[in-house]
């Protein structure tokens, strides 16, 4: 018995679908032990984020409006996570392993005295979860001992929440000292993109160090991204090599996607990289080694040369969607 | 300035891992292990600053069994200047290990600890940000810098962490579609992410006076630390296997199957 906790993250005062895979995440574990699932929003001037929370299906959510808060910061964030979890008695925290909810959960779990499992992809009825280790190639069953709990789930294991009619918000205050203010808010360089976000699209293409160089990426691959209306990945050797900025990185330290349709362009398919796209729904390589490792978990395979098998399907794209 | 440096021994990120048929763990007969490659970065870090930041003295401290002092002289031979095996041989999570650094730390008296941001063993990205808490200091995680691993600074070894005064320090953090910069007095936990740098090998000079630098062991009973596991693995299966699909032989077919038999464009 115990109730879930899911902290809510938004950005530019929106929800991201991380956030809403949380709380159908949240609503799952709460189910398993046999408890309500709450939800935790944080920030300054968030009551429409709060009524819009509410619509989720949750018991209840915390609306936390503190200046404090304004910027993301994980030692005030979770000072403020940590007292709500103890004032309201919760069992389990919970948030999507995005970069705030790594940044933050670890740090408040420590708060808490609590244990924490990381990118949890599925909890069983037993109060067990599994989560992958070794970068994907072992699954682990793992149990929290104590209370209260926190854990992190992996964005691409659960389907985002739907909404669910009006439910309740609670406006909580909390105390954030001095010393948990220490972190100065510097800048934010956004990647700005007319393309769809990389871990929330339907068809990824992504490209590997075989294209050469940043210039190839926007001439050869972009058409490709474009004519299908794609989000564009990356292999980490395009990005380690300067191609294209690191958020597009795909893998196991990089982006975990899993879209209806992943094309790799020129990407061999080691380990790191198979391990943040092997649960896409149908896989496409286009590669001219005929052995890279990649064609292995390919429902698709093409044996070409990038350079003229790109462009070739961009016109039959084009063609296809007359 | 005293940059204390974490230090995991994984198996190497390029060995191919299986689980043992009971479920009880991983093979690791004829495993070769290395430096957590995260850590390897942190370790260049303190040492960029040592040399170009301002001076530092860098002390590298691992805990695990016996067999960890061969991931610590790797980092003497790279350039730290002592190490700190904390002798455990029994399975820790992250708040053991967190409870144990924070010992070490306080003992140490540092100013800036550097970790990587996961080790590539259990994946866990947590013990940085668990010691930070526990220490009550500020937290830096996932350590980037805006050049790219191919640029003219990187070349020449500028650390991307930038201290100001010894005071505080600047971090470029890889976080959700773009970098954060962040500015956090000292002293501070900074994990780092993949792209701060590129690891330096050991020198042959290097090896050589690395075996007449100092390693201190420490049991971890004499700690005094509470390392009970709060997370418990309790079976290792091997993932769900994806089946190899089957080899088109030109783009137009390649186009038409994505649009009649798998109707996803």
């Amino acid at each position: 018995m115990g109730n879930v906790l899911v902290f809510a993250e938004h950005q530019h005062h929106k929800f991201a679908k991380t956030t809403l895979v949380a709380i159908a995440a949240g609503k799952d574990a709460a189910t398993k032990i046999g408890g309500e699932c709450y939800a935790a929003v944080f920030g300054k001037s968030i009551d429409d984020l709060a009524n819009e929370l509410a619509q989720y299906g949750v018991k209840k959510v915390f609306a936390v409006d503190d200046p404090a808060l304004e910027h993301y910061t994980a030692d005030a964030h979770a000072a403020a996570l940590a007292q709500l979890v103890k004032d309201k008695g919760i069992e389990m925290l919970l948030a999507t392993a995005t970069a705030v909810g790594k940044d933050l959960l670890p740090r408040t779990a420590a708060l808490l005295g609590a244990g924490m499992a990381s990118e949890v992809v599925t909890f069983d009825a037993d109060g067990t979860m599994k989560r992958p280790m070794y970068a994907g190639n072992v699954v682990a069953t793992v149990s929290i001992e104590g209370s209260p709990k926190v854990v992190s789930v992996r964005a691409t294991a659960f389907d985002p929440a739907a909404k669910a009619g009006q439910g309740d918000v609670e406006k909580v205050s909390v105390n954030i000292d001095a010393a948990a203010k220490a972190t100065k808010f510097v800048s934010f360089n956004e990647m700005k993109s007319d393309r769809p976000v990389l871990t929330e699209a339907r068809i990824v293409v992504s490209g590997g160090r075989a294209l050469k160089s940043g210039e190839n990426f926007k001439i050869v691959l972009e058409p490709l991204v474009d004519a299908l209306g794609a989000a564009m990945g990356a292999s980490r050797a395009a990005v380690d090599a300067g191609y294209v900025p690191n958020d597009l990185q795909v893998g196991q330290t990089g982006k975990v996607v899993a879209p209806e349709l992943y094309i790799a362009v020129g990407i061999s398919g080691a380990i790191q990289h198979l391990a943040g796209m092997k649960d896409s729904k149908i896989i496409v390589a286009i590669n001219k080694d005929e052995e890279a490792p990649i064609f292995q978990v390919s429902d698709y395979g093409l044996i070409a040369d990038l350079f003229k098998a790109v462009p070739e399907m961009v016109d039959e794209v084009k063609k296809l969607k007359g | 300035m005293k940059i204390l440096v974490t230090v995991k021994r994984v198996p190497d990120p390029n060995a191919s891992i299986k689980v043992k048929p009971d479920g009880s763990g991983i093979v690791t007969d004829n495993l070769k292990y290395v430096v957590n490659p995260f850590d390897e970065i942190g370790i260049e870090e303190a040492l960029r600053v040592k040399d170009k930041g301002g001076g530092a003295e860098v002390v590298l401290v691992s805990i695990g069994g016996k067999t960890s002092a061969e991931q610590l002289r790797t980092g003497l031979a790279m350039g730290a200047d002592r190490a700190i095996l904390v002798v455990a041989e029994q399975e820790l999570d992250a708040l053991a290990a967190a409870r144990i650094f924070q010992k070490i730390v306080a003992d140490e008296k540092a100013d800036l600890v550097l970790m990587g941001k996961q080790a590539i063993d259990d994946d866990a990205n947590q013990t940085g940000q668990m010691l930070a808490a526990l220490l009550g200091w500020p937290q830096a995680t996932f350590a980037s810098k805006a050049e790219s691993l191919e640029s003219e600074a990187e070349k020449q070894g500028v650390p991307g962490i930038v201290l100001q005064d010894g005071k505080s320090v600047n971090v470029v953090r890889e976080v959700d579609g773009g970098l954060e910069t962040v500015e956090v007095p000292l002293p501070a936990v900074v994990t780092v992410d993949l792209r701060l740098n590129t690891p330096r090998y050991a020198s042959l000079p290097g090896i050589m006076k690395a075996r007449k630098k100092e390693m201190k062991e420490i049991p971890v009973a004499s700690l005094g630390v509470d390392v009970k596991p709060r997370l418990k693995v309790l079976k290792l299966d091997p993932p769900p296997k994806r089946q190899a699909g089957r080899k088109v032989g030109s783009v137009q077919e390649l186009v038409q199957v994505l649009h009649n038999e798998a109707k996803v464009i």
